[in-house]
């Protein structure tokens, strides 16, 4: 594992992007993918459960066998999830009225849990908080793409009610296509899994085509 | 004996354990006196703001939140609000539920006298994102179809969604939760009639 700080956020990005590459949290990617809105929402939320976590996590490492791990982590993030579920209800009620929905989801994000397994419990706080805030902004990347698409076939909106999550001065995100009612079935499940299946084969054909110019470039310096 | 081997024992396991369940329902209960307080003010104020907004301006001189009388409906109690003007009752505020799509559906609803709708807003609603939570005002206009509406406005069999050959509006992917909603408003208007004298009395 790395402890370079630029690499992890590279990882996290786009190298290991939670969505784009490990195929984690389908769940809430499928489900609330519907808008660019609500992926911002997810994405933002997630990435602020998902630092703190790895913080913990990375904490309390040296104390935690690896026999019990999962149930400890486990109940320490079901409990981080639901106080900032209620914190959020009683001091940020008009955003927690936007995002309410999302916040309880955020438990059954095995992208969570995964990345305590996989990188806080064996690295030390600082580079497990950078490890969190990049799977959590690549997560909120992945989500809010996909819903601006979805959005966009769907419903012929781009970031519509945005001004309902960021406040009104970002009013100006929101745009709609005139004359055009959507297609249905891109808001509905299969759309989702239509447009994640076809970022995906765009994903790995871009990184195909990248590592053939790097090997000409290779073969060109080797002759 | 260090601590990476005294970490292997059995009976650490379970002590560990026991001791982060404590730490967890510490913190939970911490977290849940330190904002009990703050979210039922928020809440109560919820409620004042949807009160006043399913009542038009001027229906009302009391303080309809004080003014109350409590009722059953299907087992449960139902707290009324009543607006009144000179002391005559003018309009019944009240809460109904209904199961919708992914949890029950919180309705506030005002009838006036005559028994017409003279506002509906949903108050709670697990919906989905984006198909479903059409039902907030603040995303779409539907619910203020039902402003005006009374038990003969539309004839009865037409108090249903388009799919169900009603007059309501249906959202595309979404047809449980509109049907939802209008049952529930349905409700909320025939339990008005069938309580009418207990709340204008």
């Amino acid at each position: 594992m790395s402890d370079n700080y630029g690499n992890i956020m590279k990882e996290g990005l786009w190298e290991q992007n939670v969505v784009f590459a490990q195929l984690l949290a389908m769940c809430p990617t499928m489900a609330v993918t519907t808008s660019g809105t609500n992926g911002l929402g997810m994405g933002l939320a997630t990435t602020a459960v998902l630092v703190v976590s790895n913080i913990l996590v990375s904490m309390i490492r040296h104390t935690v066998s690896s026999q019990v791990r999962i149930p400890v982590f486990v109940v320490l993030i079901a409990t981080l999830v639901t106080v900032v579920d209620m914190a959020m209800n009683a001091w940020l009620h008009e955003l927690y009225k936007v995002l309410g929905l999302f916040i309880a989801l955020i438990v059954v994000n095995c992208a969570i849990l995964g990345r305590a397994e996989a990188f806080a419990v064996k690295n030390g706080v600082g580079a497990s908080a950078v490890d969190g805030l990049a799977m959590g902004l690549g997560f909120t990347g992945a989500l809010t793409f996909i819903g601006l698409i979805r959005e966009f076939l769907g419903s012929g909106t781009l970031f519509a009610q945005a001004s309902n999550l960021l406040g009104p001065s970002f009013a100006f995100l929101e745009m709609k296509l005139p004359g055009y009612g959507g297609a249905l079935l891109m808001i509905l499940p299969p759309g989702g899994f239509a447009i994640l299946g076809f970022l995906l084969a765009g994903k790995r054909v871009m990184e195909r085509r990248l590592d053939e110019r790097k090997a000409e470039k290779a073969q060109l310096a080797a002759a | 004996m260090n601590f990476e081997s005294f970490r292997e024992k059995i009976g650490y396991q379970p002590v560990l354990l026991g001791v982060f369940a404590l730490l967890a329902s510490g913190a939970l209960a911490l977290a849940s006196s330190a904002t009990g307080e703050a979210i039922a003010a928020a809440e109560a104020k919820d409620l004042r703001d949807s009160l006043s907004e399913v009542l038009p301006q001027g229906m009302a001189d009391n303080d309809f939140l004080k003014d109350t009388v409590e009722l059953e409906k299907n087992g449960n109690a139902v707290t009324i609000y009543r607006a009144r003007k000179d002391g005559v009752v003018k309009a019944a505020l009240f809460k109904v539920v209904e199961r919708g799509y992914a949890a029950d559906i919180q309705v506030l609803m005002a009838v006036d006298a005559d028994g017409r709708t003279l506002g509906v807003r949903v108050l709670k609603h697990a919906e989905t994102p984006g198909l479903g939570d059409k039902i907030e005002v603040k995303k779409d206009a539907w619910i203020k179809g039902f402003d005006g509406k009374s038990l003969g406005d539309p004839a009865p069999e037409k108090w249903a969604v388009k799919k169900d050959s009603g007059i309501f509006d249906q959202f595309a992917g979404a047809t449980i939760t509109p049907r939802a909603v209008v049952k529930a408003v349905k409700g909320g208007l025939e339990f008005f009639a069938a309580h009418k004298a207990e709340i204008t009395g």
